[in-house]
């Protein structure tokens, strides 16, 4: 079941000054409206992981963590790995995380990560083939949330990529059936992939990257994918407003101009 | 899946719709309710409120709160599918609440809650579109107040072409999936999702195929609506048409 | 500033009806110039008041509205009362009953239990709380027979007619005694069946027709033909 989230978060006083910067085209940190927060990229910080990444958006902090095990593949992709993706809002990264089974936001925020990775193919799925029909790779990617300042979707997917751009996994060889796992290791396999771009709209402006106090005061969020090509890759709208057309195809204009700087820092850091 | 002629493998065009019916207030016990066919999805929903809510900590204190919920019904699908919840029906339920919450006067009704309880009895692609079609139906069917009605509609590609209302074989061998919500009226986007890949021109052409799918698809939900409800006996059939009033 | 649409119109949320300088009263909204209908029902509008009355819709307390509701639970004190609306009301015992010595007062399941009906009177209510009911004005208290009818609230001001003039005439004509509650529910109390299921009948096809022209005569007319036994050619 999904409901209606409370809106008790903000102080109207402070959501009204936000909507009224914004129709300034300011904000409260003083940003302009088409600018990120500061993003810092670490990678290899988790030695047990296969790959591992913390992105930084402003105050926000997600670790992503890839583990490769062997598996089974699926019935209908029999000569193809297997990529899973996981979201855990722990408790400590917001107050109003609770323990518990994973509620609509962290689901969401999984299948949105998980979605711009498949359909682009970003993990190369037909390489990470073991026994064809019965033993596979699997990509376990799992992201933790461990500071929610606003803008989630935007630094779980920055560090799920840079951790799979930085993954190395074991060679092996299949010896009378046994799987035998190497010292030597390859990078993951990767194709190119999308780089999601996260617009709010508070009041009548559209603004990138909101932080955690302008997501109370925005109406409704856009998340837009644009791969190497300048492609639309993925898009999801979230809360509870809407979106003009014109302002769905002025935000992909500038998700296409804005995801080149973003690619930039994402290879500079997995280099 | 596109022949030379043009024409889709269900013979359709490609900016043709799968044919839709509609009909409102099909349940007894639900306040309001609505059923749609459209291709071979068979979807029914049901709408209950503005009622008194339980847990009381999801109550909001100036407003109704929406409930929402989607579910696939075991026998709906090619394979039998396990009647637990699953991630992708959590997230459908709560992109189709966003879709429904802009169209709902909410504010009219504080600390009480609608509920809306989709249920999907056979799927064959762009069902959480067909719900919402329902699903708006309902609330108006429930004597819920609204802005206006919300539409929706999706678009995807398939053999590079750009093609409206995708059944589940174009979904999964096709090359990008765009499903979106519209208020007609208020020419805003309620409901907005895409995976796959589409150039920024072929985005532009499939983005403005769906708006107008969903504007052909809000005139079916108002025929639907007014057939429902137009009684025989009928009213005082006034002497103009129109009034002035300067 | 043009009315688009004739009076006892049915229209549809999201129906344009009106475009000026109208006020905007029940079941529309208003969009800068252009006013819209909010729920399906039927068009009316008087002088420069627009509004929808609706075809379905749950009942809204106002305070002042006298309501039948029911028992649906005992507290500390008082009851709790299903008026048929999305919010459920109190009524304390201070408010029940003749004026009595208040220190005895306590809340006793001989004077009302759950499934019980009652007659009230809301004296409070606002977004802040559940409606408050009274019911010791003379009126109001426990329902001790009858048969309860929902219908939609709306068309109850139909049923009650212009200074009482359709629930008079029901009450004339048919022997039976009627209980009307701004929430929708109505109270037939009745000596002959036979009368008990015409009357039913008959609110059941004013709250049908609320909307349309000669409802009071054909109301006449099955009045005429099942409660006097009067055969009719055509009247």
């Amino acid at each position: 079941m999904s409901t209606t989230p409370h809106s008790s978060e903000i102080l109207t006083l402070e959501r009204d000054h936000i909507i009224d910067l914004a129709s300034k085209g300011k904000r409260i940190d003083n940003r302009a409206p088409m600018d990120y927060r500061e993003i810092k990229i670490q990678t290899g910080i988790i030695e047990k992981a296969n790959g591992s990444a913390q992105v930084d958006i402003g105050q926000t902090k997600v670790i992503v963590g890839v583990k490769i095990q062997a598996g089974t593949p699926f019935p209908d992709t029999p000569n193809e790995g297997v990529q899973t993706v996981n979201a855990e809002f722990t408790p400590l990264a917001h107050p109003t995380f609770e323990l518990g089974p994973p509620q609509e936001n962290s689901i969401e925020l999984s299948r949105i990560v998980d979605r711009n990775l498949r359909e682009s193919k970003a993990i190369d799925l037909t390489k990470l083939c073991i026994v064809p029909g019965k033993k596979t790779f699997v990509v376990f990617i799992d992201l933790n949330m461990l500071d929610h300042y606003g803008n989630l979707i935007d630094a779980s997917t920055y560090a799920a990529l840079s951790a799979l751009l930085t993954s190395k996994l074991n060679e092996y060889e299949v010896k009378h059936d046994e799987l035998i796992i190497k010292d030597n290791q390859q990078p993951l396999p990767m194709n190119d992939y999308p780089i999601p771009i996260t617009f709010a709209k508070i009041g009548k402006t559209l603004m990138l990257d909101p932080n955690i106090q302008e997501e109370h005061a925005m109406s409704a969020r856009l998340t837009v994918g644009i791969d190497n090509e300048d492609c639309v890759c993925a898009m999801q709208k979230g809360g509870l407003g809407g979106f003009e057309p014109s302002e769905i195809e002025s935000a992909v204009e500038t998700a296409i101009q804005k995801s080149k700087e973003i690619r930039k820092l994402i290879i500079e850091a997995t280099r | 899946m596109i022949d030379d002629k043009g024409l889709r493998l269900d013979g359709r065009r490609p900016d043709e719709l799968r044919s839709i019916k509609l009909q409102v207030g099909v349940l007894h016990n639900a306040n309001g309710s609505a059923y749609i066919e459209q291709g071979k999805n068979k979807i029914i929903v049901g709408v209950y409120g503005p009622r008194e809510i339980h847990p009381k900590h999801l109550i909001i204190s100036d407003r109704a709160a929406i409930r929402c919920r989607y579910r696939m019904a075991p026998f709906s699908t090619d394979e039998r599918k396990h009647p637990a919840p699953s991630r992708r029906e959590v997230e459908i339920s709560k992109v189709i609440r966003e879709a429904l919450e802009p169209s709902v006067l909410s504010e009219y009704y504080p600390r009480t809650v609608i509920d809306i309880f989709i249920e999907a009895l056979q799927c064959d692609g762009g069902t959480r579109c067909a719900s919402i079609v329902a699903a708006s139906l309902a609330l108006a069917d429930a004597g819920i107040p609204l802005k206006e009605l919300v539409s929706s509609c999706s678009v995807g590609k398939v053999k590079g072409h750009v093609i409206v209302d995708l059944y589940d074989l174009e979904d999964k061998y096709g090359e990008a999936d765009l499903p979106i919500a519209l208020m007609p009226n208020h020419n805003l986007v309620t409901l907005i999702q895409m995976d796959g890949k589409l150039s920024k021109e072929e985005f532009d052409k499939a983005f403005n195929m769906a708006l107008e799918g969903c504007r052909k698809i809000s005139n079916l939900q108002n025929d639907a609506l007014k057939r429902k409800y137009k009684l025989e006996s009928d009213t005082e059939t006034s002497k103009d048409s129109k009034e002035e009033v300067k | 500033m043009t009315i688009l649409v004739q009076k006892k119109q049915l229209v549809i949320p999201g129906e344009l009806v009106a475009q000026g300088e109208y006020e905007p009263d029940l079941n529309v909204y208003k969009d800068g110039e252009n006013i819209y209908s909010t729920m399906i029902g039927f068009f009316e509008y008087q002088g420069s008041r627009i509004s929808v009355v609706p075809l379905k819709h749950c009942y809204f307390p106002f305070v002042d509205d006298i309501i039948i509701g029911k028992i649906t639970d005992v507290g500390m004190s008082g009851w709790y009362v299903d008026i048929n609306s999305p919010y459920s009301a109190m009524l304390p015992v201070t408010e029940f009953g003749a004026r009595q010595n208040y220190s005895r007062k306590r809340v006793t399941t001989e004077s009302l239990s759950v499934g019980d009906l009652v007659k009230a009177k809301i004296i409070a209510f606002d977004r802040s709380r559940d409606p408050l009911l009274s019911a010791r004005d003379r009126e109001l208290g426990k329902i001790t027979r009858g048969r309860m009818i929902k219908i939609t609230p709306s068309k109850i001001p139909r049923l009650i007619g212009k200074e009482g003039s359709m629930i008079n005439l029901l009450k004339k004509e048919s022997a039976c005694s009627l209980s009307v509650g701004q929430n929708g529910i109505v109270l037939v109390t009745c000596n002959s069946p036979k009368n008990e299921e015409v009357v039913v009948e008959l609110i059941k096809m004013i709250e049908h027709e609320a909307h349309t022209q000669g409802l009071t005569d054909r109301v006449s007319e099955v009045i005429n033909r099942k409660l006097r036994g009067v055969k009719t050619g055509k009247a």
